[in-house]
């Protein structure tokens, strides 16, 4: 295992795969903010048009400038899908699924066309669908590299109104920012995000490096600062994870094995992140109703010892068991009641109020009454 | 025409058609990118069938699928229900797993598998003729025809059977449920419905390409139409004629068939979008400018009535005096006299403006109001 760690072709592969899912992750967090996590998905669709188009133009297959044509087209497809769902009755996801099928379509003609060249020197299709992160030199993540401080260092520096466009557009626009021109230049970075990952985990799966991240992030944090660190750093982590099990594993797509990295990575903080966490709720709604349960006890053996002066008379506990809203054997629930010393047990069977208990119900009572008068 | 060409756009028209009947459905209730999701998520479906059976044919395959499809759709719903995740997060979250569990399924053995990613995700409706579907050593016709025809027939059955249902569900889920439809049954069933069309069109146009051939048509058609029955026609009309258009493109330029069909459904939504009836970019902007042109016109003749028979009449209504008095600019101040003489508000005599007794009628109209 350590060798693999020192072997040079694991560096470049982890490294790559791992910057791209810090940019992916970072950046991911305001997509799915912002409810756009499907554009990630239509981004790389529609780059296919642009990285033929390109090739087309230029003749070569240099990475940097298949980058920029998948860029434009990215871009191209992003802007056309907001003002058409703006300014038409087509509906956000209507014009998503159109123009994400529609682009790519036209990028299998062009990709046709490429191939029909006397000198087809064809931009590798499968590399683009499925990404080929095994196949990385260390040049391609140089390039990955300088995009991704391209795409970060906006974010960083316009922080705050990133945050704002974010959880508050139109308190942003009466502010007077050019809210308009912040969504064109996050979305932008967003497509450069989307480009750098395509020639490692391929098209599909790019749209799970762009949502998967931050959505486990969310789950662990409120704060904003916090939640695009971690999406980068869960991004990373998958990056890395995934380029080791697939290095080790033979036939193990480098690609497919950081998406279902990075959806464990989601599964888990579904569940055990704390507060939000589906296992911390499922506890929660257990206390609170043996909470209830015990306080429906206790309320009913007031209800007696309230007929009663001292308070302290005993009660059977079969009256109790049939006071009881779900007629349910209130045994447990009194031995539990006497551990917290708020009843007590006279003799089997029998049981009387303690004085703690008295002032407990009263004070339940008054804070019900409380709650039910503002409610 | 030679045979396979024939036999090509019949296999076009049924998987237009197929796909576009469900796709309405998609489009309206706004569930498009399900389409996208589920012919991601379908693969691990066939590749699974594809172990059990061996045979890329077997109806197991369809079966699989339909139930992958289905699975999608239950895994979006009970993350989409913990209420950590937003709807479209959840869609996102699950396809890319479940494709990815099919891409390494086919990679871990790919050694016995012909079963090809690219082919599943781009489709080669060219080859489609060779495939023959013999039935007691009678040759009679190419396999995908057949099953998307019978696809096709479901599709039909499903929709006509629960028409009302499905309108009803579509329009106004709550009052569905409250009186008893089970939204949620047609929902599983529609998506079952998109699944199988899905598994079905596949290895015909690439399961990229199944979603222009839902989505477009259906978001074409609803610019152009405000009714389900003439929706759901014009979908099937807008879809075939696309596919036909697509195929005789690629015919001339010899390109990929399933990518010019798709480029040509982009062609036709974009001709919609520009020039349909009401919703179109054109009629909208029409319209914008006659109300701007009619409220202009109100406003004059208001301005004229206000000042009719009043000992400023003669000078302030003149036409050179708009510019003062209503912010008008010489330019827009004469286009709009100009309009408001075409439609009888107005009379002109030199510079002058005089209100005609239509124009009156508008203007107190205008300021009772």
């Amino acid at each position: 295992m350590f060798a693999l760690f020192s072997d040079y072709t694991f560096q470049v592969v982890a490294l790559g795969a791992a910057l791209l899912g810090v940019v992916s992750g970072a950046l991911g967090t305001f997509a799915v903010l912002r409810k756009q996590s499907l554009l990630g998905d239509a981004i790389s669709h529609a780059a296919l048009p642009g990285i033929a188009l390109a090739f087309l133009i230029t003749g070569t297959k240099s990475a940097l400038g298949l980058m920029l044509g998948a860029m434009a087209a990215g871009l191209i497809a992003t802007l056309l899908v907001s003002s058409i769902s703006i300014s038409t009755r087509v509906s956000y996801d209507s014009a998503l699924g159109t123009i994400l099928s529609v682009f790519f379509g036209f990028g299998l003609v062009l990709l046709t066309v490429i191939q029909k060249m006397p000198n087809a020197n064809q931009a590798g299709l499968s590399t683009f669908l499925f990404g080929q992160a095994a196949a990385l030199v260390i040049e391609e993540v140089v390039t990955m590299c300088i995009f991704g401080a391209i795409a970060l260092t906006p974010t960083l520096l316009f922080w705050k109104e990133f945050k704002l466009l974010a959880f508050d557009p139109e308190y942003g626009q009466s502010l007077g920012m050019p809210i308009r021109y912040l969504d064109i230049l996050l979305t932008s970075l967003l497509v450069v995000a989307i480009v750098i990952g395509l020639q490692t985990v391929g098209v599909v799966l790019m749209s799970a490096m762009i949502i998967a991240p931050a959505v486990a992030a969310r789950q662990w944090t409120n704060r904003l600062g916090i939640m695009v660190s971690l999406s980068a750093l869960f991004g990373a982590l998958a990056g890395v994870l995934g380029a080791f099990f697939s290095s080790t594993i033979t036939h193990l797509p480098t690609g497919p094995t950081i998406v279902l990295v990075i959806s464990g990575i989601v599964v888990i903080s579904l569940f055990l992140a704390p507060n939000r966490g589906l296992l911390w709720r499922w506890l929660r709604n257990r206390r609170n109703a043996q909470q209830l349960k015990l306080d429906a006890v206790l309320l009913d053996v007031y209800a007696l010892a309230a007929q009663h002066t001292p308070m302290t008379h005993p009660h059977a506990e079969a009256v109790l068991n049939v006071m009881n809203e779900m007629s349910a054997k209130t045994e447990r629930s009194l031995e539990r009641l006497s551990e917290l010393g708020l009843v007590e047990k006279v003799r089997t069977g029998d049981w009387s109020l303690t004085a703690r208990g008295q002032t407990y119900v009263e004070q339940l009572m008054k804070d019900r009454f409380k709650t039910e008068s503002t409610a | 025409m030679t045979q396979p060409q024939l036999e090509i756009q019949l296999i076009a028209i049924v998987v237009a058609a197929a796909c576009a009947l469900p796709g309405v459905f998609l489009v309206l209730r706004k569930m498009a990118m399900m389409s996208d999701a589920i012919s991601h998520a379908i693969l691990p479906g066939i590749v699974i069938a594809f172990f059990i059976t061996s045979d890329l044919n077997a109806p197991l395959l369809i079966l699989a699928a339909a139930m992958m499809g289905v699975l999608t759709v239950v895994l979006v719903e009970l993350i989409y229900r913990t209420k950590l995740v937003k709807e479209d997060a959840a869609i996102g979250l699950v396809f890319p797993a479940l494709f990815s569990i099919g891409v390494i399924l086919i990679a871990q053995y790919a050694g016995d598998v012909h079963l090809d990613t690219d082919a599943v995700l781009l489709g080669e409706l060219a080859f489609a003729p060779f495939d023959r579907l013999t039935i007691g050593g009678a040759d009679v016709g190419p396999r995908a025809f057949w099953v998307m025809s019978v696809i096709l027939l479901l599709n039909i059955g499903f929709i006509t059977l629960f028409y009302k249902e499905l309108k009803l569900a579509t329009f106004d889920a709550g009052l569905a449920a409250a009186l008893g439809f089970l939204p949620g049954a047609l929902h599983y069933g529609l998506m079952a419905l998109v699944s199988v069309t899905a598994v079905g069109a596949f290895d015909a146009v690439g399961s990229i390409l199944v979603v222009a051939l839902m989505v477009g048509p259906a978001a074409t058609a609803n610019l152009l139409t405000d009714k389900l029955t003439r929706l759901i026609s014009l979908s099937l009309v807008i879809g075939i004629g696309d596919a036909i258009a697509g195929y005789w493109l690629a015919h001339f330029f010899d390109t990929s068939i399933a990518g010019s069909m798709a480029t040509v459904v982009g062609f036709s939504f974009v001709l919609a979008l520009m020039f349909a009836p009401n919703q179109g970019v054109v009629s909208v902007l029409r319209r914008r400018r006659l109300q701007r042109l009619n409220f202009a016109a109100k406003m004059l003749t208001i301005h004229l009535a206000n000042h009719e028979g009043t000992p400023d009449e003669q000078r302030e209504n003149q036409i050179d005096h708009l510019e003062d008095h209503l912010t008008w600019d010489a330019v827009f101040a004469t286009r709009i006299v100009k309009f408001s003489e075409q439609r009888g508000l107005v009379k002109t005599a030199g510079k002058q403006l005089q209100l005609t007794d239509a124009g009156r009628v508008l203007a107190s109209e205008a300021v009772v109001n």
